[in-house]
């Protein structure tokens, strides 16, 4: 398997396991800032930390202060290791933005749609720092 | 691809300094990533980004005060976490109250106007119809498209304050013209004259209009000589928690609704919804969490931040009586100055009245931690957040329903209209 990204915000390559979201998620008020943990009680996924995680976010509904969430967790070590967005979120990406602003180590944001999303879920994956996605065999087995 | 000007690449390469030059790169990339082709100036900005999320949002107001950034355009200051105009008491932690004192230093420091209010639009910030600006909060963002049509994005935390030192915005949006033209039109002529004329109908049209309309652009027909500035406001404050709302139109009211076939832009709308009672009764009815229980704790009032005439009501309302529950007043420095002034401050306080002044109760720890409590509220907005931010449970009602529980101690029904 090989799938190629448009690099919503670039950075290093990574890996790590596939968190698919199977609801959007509004990240204020649905994540946890400091935990990474998902908070909004009606969300799917409710109770299950981000952090770390390669999450795929089908859909965000915008709050003006995600932005502020993701930066939060970005300085606090909880955030996601990379994004794949299935639409570009400006202003929760904006977090992103300054966080690398801020030389802080800041996770890239790949374009995935929603559909190339979940047969993604619970899969190590390695991502490029130009924007591919493979399954990381060796780590799996 | 967005193309940035000569005079823009030589900000952001750090011509006019570090501050500055890191508020350009971000603006730039927003624009990048929204599609826009380019900047264009705005002529004044609303700056929701300096209430205390976390320490990480500290650290970058003060980082571009470091680089001696400044506004470049007129920017008033959102509410903020700690209240420095005095009155109620905030419960905030040691860290928390000084991470966020500093972050509201900060952005005054950078030359933001100490307003502290979501009501910046009756504190004597109004930009012209057609100027476009970069204003935060929904419910600013709302009522300066819709009522002032002046034309903003929903701007939000490090985006506001990035293009009011920028002086620049993202060209897309809400910015252009063919992007303000309503697609749905809510039709509410079958609703009577007295309840299109009543206070406690406009938070319960919003709540509507923002389930119904997302982001997308409505007109509403049927509210001729029915509003007034405070109606329009809660009304987009509803509209804007419940959905994603940034703009609405009210034919023969707002300015670029002189009637709904130009707010329509000539084309037939692409949906069109009758409001009908039952369709107010269910939503009035969602805005309400506590269910069928007398029990009032609290009554809380004001968001958005009230105006000089709301709070000319309460005290008509009052009549002199003291309360038996807690009424928490939410406003801005602008409306409790001249209070303070008229003498009037100290008569409401003493008949129990607490003024929550420069931030509001859902944004910051203020009511008292009671188990299974009850918030009552005449807000749309405060009727959609209290339960998550406050836990309290909430009981809508009006305004004299509100001033007459506070009163009583328990919850007051009066006879409404609603049909």
């Amino acid at each position: 398997m090989e799938l190629n990204t448009e690099i919503l915000v670039p950075g290093a390559a990574v890996e790590g396991v596939c968190l698919a979201l199977s609801a959007p998620i509004s990240f204020w008020g649905g994540v946890d800032p400091r935990s990474g943990i998902i908070i909004d009680a009606r969300h799917p996924q409710r109770g299950l930390s981000i952090a770390g995680t390669i999450l795929a976010l089908p859909g965000t509904i915008g709050s003006s202060s995600a932005s502020a969430v993701l930066l939060e967790l970005v300085h606090a070590g909880k955030a996601p290791a990379a994004l794949l967005m299935d639409a570009p979120d400006a202003i929760l990406l904006l977090g992103l933005l300054v966080a690398r602003e801020m030389g802080w180590p800041t996770p890239p944001a790949l374009r995935l749609p929603a559909e190339q999303q979940r047969p993604l879920a619970g899969l190590r994956l390695l991502l490029s720092s130009d924007g591919r996605i493979t399954e990381d065999k060796v780590a799996s087995d | 691809m967005v193309e940035l000007s000569a005079a823009e690449r030589a900000i952001a390469s750090g011509a006019q300094g570090a501050g500055a030059a890191m508020a350009m790169r971000i603006v730039a990339e927003a624009a990048r990533l929204m599609g826009a082709p380019r900047l264009i100036p705005v002529a004044s900005a609303h700056i929701d980004g300096a209430l205390y999320h976390g320490d990480s949002g500290t650290l970058f107001a003060e980082r571009l005060v470091a680089g001696a950034a400044k506004v470049a355009v007129r920017a008033t200051l959102n509410v903020g976490s700690l209240g420095p105009a005095g009155c109620a008491a905030i419960r905030l932690p040691p860290h928390e109250r000084d991470m966020a004192g500093r972050m509201m230093r900060a952005y005054e420091a950078m030359g933001c106007e100490p307003s502290w209010t979501c009501a910046p639009y009756q504190a004597g910030h109004r930009p012209a119809q057609g100027t476009d600006v970069a204003w935060g909060e929904s419910n600013a963002v709302v009522f300066c498209n819709s009522v002032l049509g002046a034309r903003t994005n929903r701007y939000g935390d490090f985006l506001d304050i990035a293009c009011a030192i920028a002086g620049r915005a993202p060209d897309y949006g809400l910015h252009r013209p063919e992007n303000r033209v309503a697609t749905l039109l809510i039709d509410v002529t079958g609703l009577s004259q007295a309840l299109r004329s009543s206070d406690v109908f406009y938070p319960v049209l919003g709540t509507f209009l923002g389930r119904m309309a997302g982001d997308a652009v409505a007109v509403i027909e049927g509210l001729q000589g029915c509003t007034t500035e405070d109606r329009l406001k809660a009304l987009g404050a509803a509209a804007a928690s419940a959905g994603g709302v940034g703009l609405f139109h009210v034919a023969g009211v707002t300015p670029e609704a002189p009637d709904a076939a130009t707010a329509l832009g000539g084309l037939p709308a692409r949906e069109q919804i009758l409001l009908t009672p039952q369709e107010v009764a269910s939503t009035l009815a969602r805005l309400s969490t506590a269910g069928d229980t007398g029990r009032v704790d609290a009554v809380a009032v004001g968001s958005p931040h009230l105006s000089l005439a709301e709070i000319d009501q309460i005290e008509h309302l009052l009549a002199g009586r003291t309360l038996k529950a807690p009424l928490y007043a939410n406003t801005g420095r602008h409306v409790l100055k001249p209070l303070e002034a008229q003498g009037r401050r100290s008569a409401l306080e003493s008949a129990g009245v607490i003024f929550v002044v420069d931030t509001c109760i859902v944004v910051t720890p203020i009511l008292p931690e009671i188990a299974d409590a009850v918030l009552m509220t005449n807000s749309g907005k405060f009727a959609h957040y209290a339960p998550g931010n406050t836990g309290y449970a909430v009981t809508y009602g009006s305004l004299g329903e509100c001033v007459e529980s506070a009163v009583a101690g328990r919850l007051v029904r009066e006879r409404q209209a609603w049909s």
